[in-house]
């Protein structure tokens, strides 16, 4: 039967799984959109922004792990997905970002609403279309979803020029796809996984250090095996944390700048690092000269590009991380690194790094801590970025996988409110805090009506500390806190809450923090906490920029420590 | 050549935009490329590609597997280990008159070079061979004037390459395997 492009697109997304698109309309989309009211399973989502549409998406595939869509019209449209994009880019978000364009005789002439946006996106997407004509649509659809959710995984956009959209053609949606340049290697090598298995069997000091990989490939048992046979310590990234319980003995925490400080002792102090699905990031290696001196590195990655990129490496096995888990699984030993784990016990306790200093004011630690508790630790925590998403990361207690969502490679504030609204529409079923700085929330904060339209109950809360806080830091500590730019006057949140119809309270003391949460979570639709904390209050520990991690900062003024009661596996 | 050349032999297919999506990939890396040189190869849809990387200032692996991350990069080797022939085609017109022709007809003859155009006051040499051969007729030329220089740049295969897709070299098992 013949279709139009906009039926093919449409029957392709149904065929590929898709339940959900965040887009925004536009003069080329008219005949897509037009196309929708044939396809009620696929749930389109209006966005006040398209940048919201890209986060929302991405925000989405990681509280999933299916592959989220957005859709933008011409130029503009496009061109407020670029950061988006980005942010899945770096993050490995599978993602398929569709674009119009001008109808095909008018590319190239600087038309109306034309811009290049498969030029524009080239080094941040895994691979991009330009749709040339209506019969190659279904093909390159199919290429694009496969693209975007296998190997590791990332954006892929397709631009669709409007006549494309209005042809027909018969429609086949290919059975399999043929890219001859794209065969990521799953297996890892046995030669190099018996290497691996030795250095782990000969390890004194070993530390696992996990990252996102562990959450992509769904290897949350394999690890924990690997953990728990060898007995080795586990420590993950940023992005990796939820792919080991926290509440586990052999859990250690985040490393990096603002890792906990233990943490970044164990693997100074590591003879084998076994580097799980991470890629060495600056900000959780610090100065990568003076990164873990002792030790050998295995590097597990599907990613072969990652392999030797930025530090060196032993045993790289590239392949796909639960694959390879598996494979080390069947040849390591079971061992005990008694006095290993009592050292880094030792080293939590002298260096606790997440306790709460007692303070008559509102702190942001405590405020996260209590989210945590009166959540029994089972939300999906969504953050901005800057200081509100480190204590996120250190304050709360993550033990399922994909349950903190956070932008990590981009660092992209504004991030936090549609990343929340994809991960409620992902995840029906759970909570969804949205951590924000009152600085980043007041950059997508637009999504409010997005969330009331379409009905999303995420619960907000935002710290508010009347700063760009994790720059006021930077300022506060090395440019003797001359404060440009920072101080930053925010609207009354309570006001803008109202106004766009949402239930909010405003929370100045310690006292009041359990009551609200509560009333936020007995609500059954959104709901928005406007914490007004210290304002000066900065991140600990924290590694100073060039520094190495054993150069870390802590707290000035110790407190008691609170870390809570951890269970045993 | 010097030692820290690389050569790297791409098959990419002939795509719109695959030039771009490497060159984009150079320049947002940082990555120095001494040359490149596009033709068709052997196979229909795929053309073949010939990178020189200066492995002082470039990691030369990474250039490989990140070419090789490109989808529309088929497969990626780098040859420099192997038994190879590297060649570069040269067009050189260069001034000439009739007290220096002769001179330069004589110093061409010894290169094997040609003369592919001949004008009252500058001759046009073609040659072929590697850099160094390439570079030492330069050298002796420059003494007449050079008028203008165009070089292609690399090309290069291992010696004996055994079929189409095999080849020698390094190269990623990433595009050997099938995919499972
Ligand atoms: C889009 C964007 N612009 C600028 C920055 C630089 N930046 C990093 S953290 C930060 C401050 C964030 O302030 P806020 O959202 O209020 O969060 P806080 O650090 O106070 O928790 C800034 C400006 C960024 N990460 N992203």
């Amino acid at each position: 039967m013949k279709m139009s492009g906009a039926q093919i697109l449409c029957e392709s997304m149904v065929k590929e799984g898709v339940e959900v698109i965040f887009g925004f309309t536009g003069g080329v989309l008219l005949p897509l959109y037009d196309t929708f009211p044939q396809y009620p399973q696929l749930r389109h989502i209006l966005v006040r922004h398209e940048q919201g549409a890209a986060h929302a998406a991405d925000g989405y595939a990681r509280a999933t792990g299916k592959v989220g869509v957005c859709l933008a019209t011409s130029g503009p449209g496009a061109t407020n997905l670029v950061t988006g994009i980005a942010n899945a880019y770096l993050d490995s978000s599978p993602m398929v970002a569709i674009t119009g364009q001008v109808a095909r005789p008018f590319i190239g002439r600087d038309a109306f609403q034309e811009i290049d946006i498969t030029g524009i996106t080239l080094p941040i997407t895994k691979h991009n279309y330009l749709v040339p004509d209506t019969g190659s649509l279904a093909r390159i659809v199919k290429e694009a979803f496969h693209l975007a959710r296998s190997g590791r995984p990332g954006p892929v956009l397709i631009d669709i020029p409007r006549d494309v959209f209005v042809d027909e053609v018969e429609f086949h949606y290919p059975a399999r796809v043929n890219l001859p340049g794209y065969k990521p290697t799953l297996e890892g090598h046995p030669a190099q996984v018996r290497k691996a298995v030795k250095l782990i069997n000969e390890a004194h000091q070993p530390v696992i250090i996990a990252g996102r990989g562990v959450i992509i490939s769904g290897a949350y048992d394999e690890l924990k095996y690997l953990a728990e046979t060898a007995q080795v310590p586990v420590i993950t990234t940023l992005l990796g944390i939820g792919c080991f319980p926290e509440s586990h003995v052999l859990s250690f925490g985040m490393l990096g700048m603002h890792g906990m400080a233990y943490a970044n002792m164990a693997v100074s102090a590591a003879d084998l690092i076994v580097a799980i699905g991470m890629r060495f990031d600056d900000r959780a290696t610090a100065r990568t000269s003076a990164f873990a001196p002792h030790a050998r590195i295995i590097h597990i990655d599907i990613d072969p590009a990652e392999i030797g990129k930025n530090v060196r490496v032993d045993v790289p096995i590239v392949g796909d991380v639960k694959l390879v888990l598996k494979a080390l699984n069947e040849l390591v030993i079971s061992s005990e690194h008694v006095a290993w784990v009592r050292q880094l016990d030792d080293w939590r306790q002298e260096h606790p790094s997440v306790e709460i200093r007692d303070s008559e004011g509102l702190l942001p630690q405590f405020v996260i801590r209590k989210i945590y508790e009166v959540t029994g630790g089972e939300a999906i925590v969504v953050t901005g970025v800057g200081q509100n998403q480190m204590w996120a990361a250190q304050h709360y207690w993550y033990n399922r996988p994909a349950s903190l969502i956070s932008s990590g490679g981009l660092g992209t504030m504004g991030f936090e409110l549609p990343a929340a609204m994809g991960a409620k529409v992902g995840r029906p079923e759970d909570t969804v805090w949205c951590i924000a700085g009152d600085g980043g929330f007041q950059m997508t904060i637009q999504e409010l009506a997005t969330i009331v339209q379409e009905k999303i109950a995420v619960k907000v809360a935002i710290l508010n500390n009347g700063y760009l806080g994790m720059v006021r830091q930077w300022q506060e500590m090395f440019y003797q806190r001359r404060y440009v730019a920072t101080p930053l006057s925010g609207p009354d949140f309570i006001k803008i809450a109202d106004a766009y119809g949402i239930p909010a309270l405003r929370v100045t003391r310690r006292e009041e923090v359990v009551p609200a949460v509560e009333q936020a979570m007995a609500e059954a639709g959104p709901f928005i906490i406007d914490f007004k904390i210290e304002p000066e209050e900065n991140v600990y520990p924290m590694v100073p920029p060039g520094a190495a991690v054993a150069e870390v900062l802590e707290e000035p003024e110790k407190g008691v420590a609170v870390w809570p009661r951890r269970s045993t596996p | 050549m010097a030692a820290t050349k690389h050569t790297l032999v791409a098959l990419v297919e002939d795509k719109p935009g695959v030039l771009n999506r490497m060159a984009s990939l150079f320049r947002r890396r940082g990555f120095n490329i001494e040359s490149i040189a596009v033709g068709h190869s052997e196979l229909p849809h795929l053309s073949r590609m010939t990178i020189v990387v200066d492995g002082a200032t470039t990691m030369v692996e990474q250039v490989r597997k990140q070419l090789d991350k490109v989808v529309d990069v088929v497969k990626v080797s780098d040859i420099s280990g192997d038994d190879m022939i590297a060649r570069e085609l040269a067009l050189i017109k260069v001034y000439a008159t009739s007290a220096t022709r002769s001179e330069i007809i004589e110093i061409v003859d010894i290169f094997r070079a040609n003369i592919v155009d001949v004008s009252p006051d500058s001759l046009t040499i073609e040659v072929t061979g590697d850099e160094d051969k390439v570079n030492s007729l330069l050298n002796l030329l420059r003494g007449f004037g050079i008028k203008e220089i165009t070089r292609t740049g690399r090309v290069a295969m291992s010696r004996g390459t055994p079929g189409p897709l095999a080849g020698g070299g390094r190269t990623s098992r990433a595009k050997e395997r099938k995919s499972s």
